[in-house]
């Protein structure tokens, strides 16, 4: 076809530029690789027991710095989530202190904590938690399974987009926890800072935090860094999107309800214009 | 097929069609309107974008209910609607996928109009009112980005509004008014909240001066010849309010797509940290329906300039009817034409992946072809081709491109 062979040229000229094109941001973290998620996919819902123990290992290693603000005790016992009893839930919200007030003395005080409440952060206010840690703010982590990334490329991306692949945030805060190694010969580091495969700049403010049976999974769950830093993944992925199974269960009853529609449309279509000559 | 108009029946229409003619004119404007007869898909995106403006602004007045507009604030409003408000995940993902689906729809509908020529003698007026709604819907959809105050948000406010510092002489203080301050700040995001809900109301009257113009001289139509006789015509209800209706369901199966498996594929993850003023992102981009702009800007190595060729590339389309000199409208009967619009699409498409590219290297180079390319085409192209080109046999009328198409 003639007409369009200059629009075939100009898209292989197109293509060949952008293949051509070095890539400038010389990339030297590695790519997070992906990982295997119960609730990846149009029919993905969290493990309970996985969150559970996601939860475990947050308690007791990474709440010591991070924060959860966004996060409410009640969402424990939520459907969807780690699939907590109530009960469970207001024990754990009880074992936290909330500072409340003031009173009707005009006090500020300390109470345990309740359903209502949300998880309470470890420092006062950023500057505190800078004077303790060398400068270096540890994240509030309520939606950090979202709020990280890394470059994917042409055409991979375009590729995601019919793989539904939403787990970059996840698959990184994995590769990070999982990431560290010892920096490159010649490379010296202050003792407050760490090397990391896939963290852009590779030097990072936080220690490794996890170590074979820190914590105590009491379901038989191996407990490795790796197991431990997974499961602690997929429950910052629930905490960042504490509705995913109710978004993807309404996301297929609606798809079926579109095509359906869609396709009594069409024949509706159909029906009405095959009155009209010279239409199909 | 067209010509009846509504005469009402019972006692009470007559009295109050007497009054106020409403049902005639939905009847003759909308019902029993005269379509050409050969319209095809690309034509159903005028009542696309019409639903998805609508769907725009019931989701927005909902968020708007929740929402907290204050710098302090609108982070953890939005993530309470994200966890709290019933539906609230669904509200604010249709909210802001639907701006990108809004987007690709208008670009279609843009695209669409180059391809069949549908700005030309006598439908200018339509064409620049249509100019009109894409700036205020680039200034709408630029303020919503902002509102999450995540920092993406912060630093394309920072971005766009430091354009404005280009300006000679009252740059600066044409900036810090549009501010209310020193910075980007609450000011800021309070009085680009109060816009984010007022433009999309504009954006509403000027749809309906769009349409008004449309009724005016009717449809274009893919052979891009003018309706002859009633033949040539068929009422809007039912052929075409089918038709488009099944077009409509077909893009919500698209935008369904979006908002409930990759709700956050089009939006940049920086966006879910609270806007910091004293860390820069590594990269600042705004979302991919403005990314073409932004590789224009960029290209060019003088801020002042760069400013000027970003507003040109959108006010060029004001003169297109002017520009495009050829008699013929649609690009079926303009072997020439018919190709430089595909480079031009691929052109912008180029522009796009450029402007989410870092501003280095060979990135730029090829932006800077690029935009050349993209002015060459409106100022250079446009104009000649009216001259130098041989068009095809029109066919008669649209009833015989209908019944004996000629084979390409």
């Amino acid at each position: 076809m003639r007409t369009l062979n200059f629009a075939t040229l100009a898209t292989l000229a197109t293509l060949a530029f952008v293949a051509a094109t070095p890539s400038l941001a010389a990339e030297t973290t590695a790519k997070p690789e992906r990982q295997s998620w119960s609730f990846a996919g149009p029919f993905g819902t969290y493990d309970r027991g996985q969150l559970q123990r996601g939860f475990k290992v947050y308690r007791e290693v990474c709440s010591v710095c991070h924060g959860l603000k966004l996060v409410a005790f009640r969402s424990l016992a939520e459907p969807g989530g780690p699939g907590f009893t109530a009960a469970q839930a207001k024990t754990v919200a009880g074992e936290f202190r909330i500072n409340d007030g003031p009173n009707d003395r005009g006090e500020m005080f300390e109470r345990p904590g309740r359903l209502s409440d949300y998880i309470p952060s470890p420092d006062a206010n950023e500057q505190a938690a800078r004077a303790i840690y060398n400068g270096a703010l540890p994240p509030d982590l309520s939606v950090i399974a979202k709020a990280r990334s890394y470059e994917v490329g042409f055409p991979g991306f375009i590729l995601d987009a019919f793989k539904q692949y939403q787990e970059s945030g996840v698959d990184f805060v994995y590769a990070y926890i999982t990431g560290y190694e010892n920096p490159p010969a010649g490379v010296s580091l202050p003792p407050t800072q760490y090397w990391n495969r896939v963290f852009p700049g590779h030097r990072t403010a936080m220690r490794p935090p996890l170590q074979k049976d820190q914590v105590e999974y009491s379901d038989g769950t191996p407990q490795t860094i790796e197991q431990y830093s997974r499961d602690v993944a997929a429950f910052l992925m629930w905490a960042a999107e504490p509705h995913l199974e109710a978004r993807k269960r309404i996301g297929f009853q609606v798809m079926i309800f579109l095509v359906v529609f869609a396709g009594l449309l069409y024949f509706t279509k159909k029906k009405i214009w095959s009155k009209v000559e010279g239409h199909a | 097929m067209s010509g009846q108009t509504y005469r009402p029946q019972s006692r009470f229409m007559k009295w109050f069609e007497a009054r106020l003619p409403i049902v005639g004119f939905v009847y003759s404007d909308f019902l029993n309107y005269p379509t050409p007869r050969n319209l095809n898909y690309w034509w159903a995106y005028g009542g696309i974008l019409t639903f998805m403006l609508v769907a725009q602004i019931v989701t927005g007045v909902v968020l708007a209910m929740h929402y907290t507009p204050t710098a302090t604030a609108a982070f953890d409003s939005v993530e309470h609607i994200m966890r709290d408000v019933n539906y609230g995940w669904l509200l604010r993902y249709l909210h802001a996928n639907g701006g990108s689906m809004f987007f690709l729809a208008v670009y279609i509908h843009m695209f669409r109009g180059l391809y069949y020529g549908s700005y030309k003698d006598p439908r200018e007026v339509l064409w620049i009112l249509g100019v009109i709604i894409y700036l205020l819907m680039m200034a709408t959809a630029f303020m919503g980005y902002v509102l999450p105050w995540g920092q993406m948000s912060f630093w394309a406010a920072t971005v766009i509004t430091n354009l404005f510092t280009a300006i000679p002489l009252v740059g600066k203080s044409i900036t810090q008014w549009l501010w209310g301050g020193y910075a980007v700040d609450n000011p800021t995001l309070v009085r680009f909240f109060s816009l984010h809900y007022l433009l999309p109301f504009m954006i509403f009257g000027v749809v309906i001066l769009h349409i008004w113009a449309l009724h005016v001289p009717g449809n274009n139509n893919p052979a891009g010849i003018d309706v002859k006789s009633d033949k040539d015509t068929l009422p809007f209800h039912p052929y075409m309010t089918v038709k488009d209706n099944f077009a409509l369901v077909c893009f919500l199966i698209l935008f369904a797509w979006l908002v409930f498996y990759i709700p956050n594929y089009l939006g940049h993850s920086d966006n879910y940290i609270p806007a910091n003023p004293l860390q820069t992102p590594p990269h600042i981009v705004p979302e991919w329906y403005l990314l073409p702009f932004y590789a224009i800007l960029r290209a060019i190595p003088h801020k002042l300039l760069g400013v000027i060729a970003l507003f040109a590339s959108i006010g060029v389309l004001v003169f297109v009817p002017w520009l495009d000199t050829s008699k013929v409208r649609s690009a079926r009967f303009r072997p020439l034409y018919k190709q430089f619009f595909w480079i031009l699409v691929i052109c912008c498409i180029g522009l796009g992946y450029l402007g989410s590219k870092p501003p280095e290297g060979g990135y730029v180079i090829a932006a800077r072809i690029l935009t050349a390319y993209y002015f060459f085409h409106f100022l250079v192209i446009l104009p000649l081709l009216g001259y130098v080109e041989k068009p095809r046999p029109l066919p008669a009328s649209i009833t015989e491109a209908v019944l004996k198409p000629r084979k390409a």
